[in-house]
């Protein structure tokens, strides 16, 4: 269930004087099952490209492959490719609308044509895997917290069943610990479920500890694509291009500067405790 | 009407009071003159305006666009419908010269008039015209028109449009993403459809609404009584050669009218 993006370019306003060229020939490609984080700064092409995973935007030259067929071929059925390609958008819990949380989520399965009762079973299970409790069930979804309504939101995409989860900013705006419960219940779910995870994001602090993949964006190319540890050591570089390595790495690396004999590629702190213990 | 096309002229700088009654005598004019001459005057005024704008002319014509069914109507009722000394016969339809004449006159006179407003709303940023409109309409205030009110909700709601277009494809995108389908079906089905499309809309309208009515109050915002403006309108020579040339050309206009 692969999804390989083949010298994809796109720009906005094409035909206008405002031409904005933001994805430059990018080739990437997603297999089953990864843990992957996407990261830019603002504007680097990262809302652009993840639109493209799902087919709501169209590569001005390039494309896009789902199980090795061309999802913008006039005979492939894009609707099939939105239910296994989920798309979480930036601040998703814009997008609520029905009376109740439990409608609100069977929005998505409703439209997939299933049966009520498979619609309803599939929607009481994505709200239990991102934690909503059943008292919430029948409660207007703009009665909730912010981070409850953003989990509903999310619900809403996990009840049709998607092979790989695409989520944009999911902890924008959010408090620390609203940001926490989120990404622990994403992590936990891509560990039950062994689907694909995309995690778009502009704070390597917030994937390191996650992802297994890292996918770096700069002015709409791809700059890095590697293991975070291979990518953390680029820090220098990635501060160019005005993002940041973790805390840890900046830690290891002073640490390694002053003589201690320390493995610098160390990506979270109980790695980095270990290294600083086996060097004293 | 055409949105703001920027570029350096001497219309563009021109004070939004100046556009705005030039614009309102020039549709005068068009109705005062009712001789070919007088046409001619207009349609030389309109060209040296567009001219002086440098605005592309391809830009007035998006204008006309819009009105092209309504001048079609007006033309054809008027060509067939008027009485008078018949031109052309063909089965229960006649053309008569004063149908000719009125309809051609009106053709001239419609898009005259959209071409000449179009220039104002291309070489004037909306921001300005309800500053013009606001300073215009000032004498009001004496028989109780809210003006500053009034023109301080229109400048919002202009500022509003790009945002909310904005807003709407991203909620489309978003509940696309989640199956929604807003092309097929019949009418009853895709007025349903709007729904997860509407529903958010109006909650992030009243959102953003509420959200501005604090800011504006969290910086002491009363209305009109009293406040100054950061760059207040003011007359310019430009603007005074301006007003004499709209004069000139008012009372040519006048003036063929009477005498012709």
């Amino acid at each position: 269930m692969s999804l390989i993006l083949d010298h994809v370019n796109y720009s906005y306003g094409d035909d206008t004087a405002l031409s904005v060229h933001a994805l430059k020939d990018v080739s990437l490609v997603i297999p089953d099952g990864q843990f992957i984080g996407l990261i830019g700064h603002t504007g680097s092409g990262k809302s652009t490209l993840v639109q493209h995973l799902n087919g709501l935007l169209k590569p001005t030259s390039g494309a896009i492959y789902y199980n090795g067929e061309d999802i913008h071929d006039p005979d492939f059925d894009k609707k099939k490719l939105r239910s296994k390609v989920g798309l979480v958008f930036q601040y998703p819990e814009h997008q609520l609308f029905e009376i109740d949380v439990f409608k609100d989520v069977c929005f998505g399965p409703k439209n997939l044509g299933l049966s009520q009762k498979e619609t309803e079973l599939r929607a009481y299970a994505a709200l239990k895997q991102v934690g909503i409790a059943d008292e919430y069930f029948y409660q207007s979804p703009f009665d909730l917290s912010g981070g409850q309504k953003r989990r509903v939101a999310i619900a809403g995409v996990l009840a049709m069943k998607p092979e790989i989860l695409v989520l944009d900013e999911p902890t924008a705006g959010l408090d620390p610990r609203g940001r926490d419960e989120i990404l622990d219940q994403i992590a936990k779910l891509k560990e039950e479920t062994g689907i694909t995870v995309i995690l778009v994001s502009h704070s390597m602090e917030d994937v390191a500890k996650y992802v297994e993949r890292i996918i770096v964006m700069n002015r709409g190319s791809v700059l890095y694509d590697d293991t975070p540890r291979e990518v953390f050591q680029h820090y220098q570089e990635l501060e160019q291009v005005g993002l940041a390595a973790p805390q840890v790495t900046y830690i290891m690396q002073a640490l390694a500067k002053k003589g201690m004999k320390v493995n610098t590629t160390a990506t979270t702190i109980t790695e980095a405790v270990e290294e600083i213990l086996k060097a004293l | 009407m055409g949105q703001y096309y920027q570029t350096e002229s001497v219309i563009h700088k021109l004070d939004p009071r100046v556009k705005l009654v030039a614009t309102i005598c020039f549709i005068i004019s068009l109705f005062v003159v009712d001789s070919w001459v007088g046409y001619v005057v207009a349609a030389v005024f309109l060209a040296v305006m567009i001219k002086l704008s440098k605005v592309p002319f391809r830009f007035m014509v998006k204008g006309m666009k819009a009105i092209v069914m309504i001048l079609m109507i007006t033309v054809v009722f008027n060509l067939f419908l008027t009485p008078g000394e018949p031109l052309v016969t063909f089965w229960k339809l006649t053309i008569t010269k004063e149908g000719l004449r009125i309809a051609v006159m009106m053709a001239v006179r419609l898009s005259f008039l959209i071409v000449g407003s179009s220039l104002m709303t291309l070489t004037t940023t909306p921001n300005s015209l309800t500053d013009g409109m606001e300073k215009l309409m000032n004498p009001l205030k004496y028989v109780k028109v809210p003006v500053h009110e009034v023109a301080m909700m229109m400048s919002i709601a202009l500022r509003f449009i790009p945002i909310l277009l904005e807003e709407t494809d991203k909620i489309m995108k978003a509940q696309i993403a989640r199956g929604a389908d807003f092309e097929s079906g019949n009418l009853i089905k895709k007025a349903k459809a709007m729904v997860p499309l509407l529903v958010p809309l109006f909650i992030s309208a009243f959102r953003r609404a509420n959200d501005l009515a604090m800011a504006m109050e969290a910086r002491c915002y009363r209305g009109g009584e009293h406040r100054t403006k950061m760059k207040p309108l003011q007359y310019h020579a430009a603007d005074r050669i301006a007003y004499l040339v709209l004069l000139v050309y008012f009372s040519g206009c006048v003036a063929l009218r009477i005498y012709l």
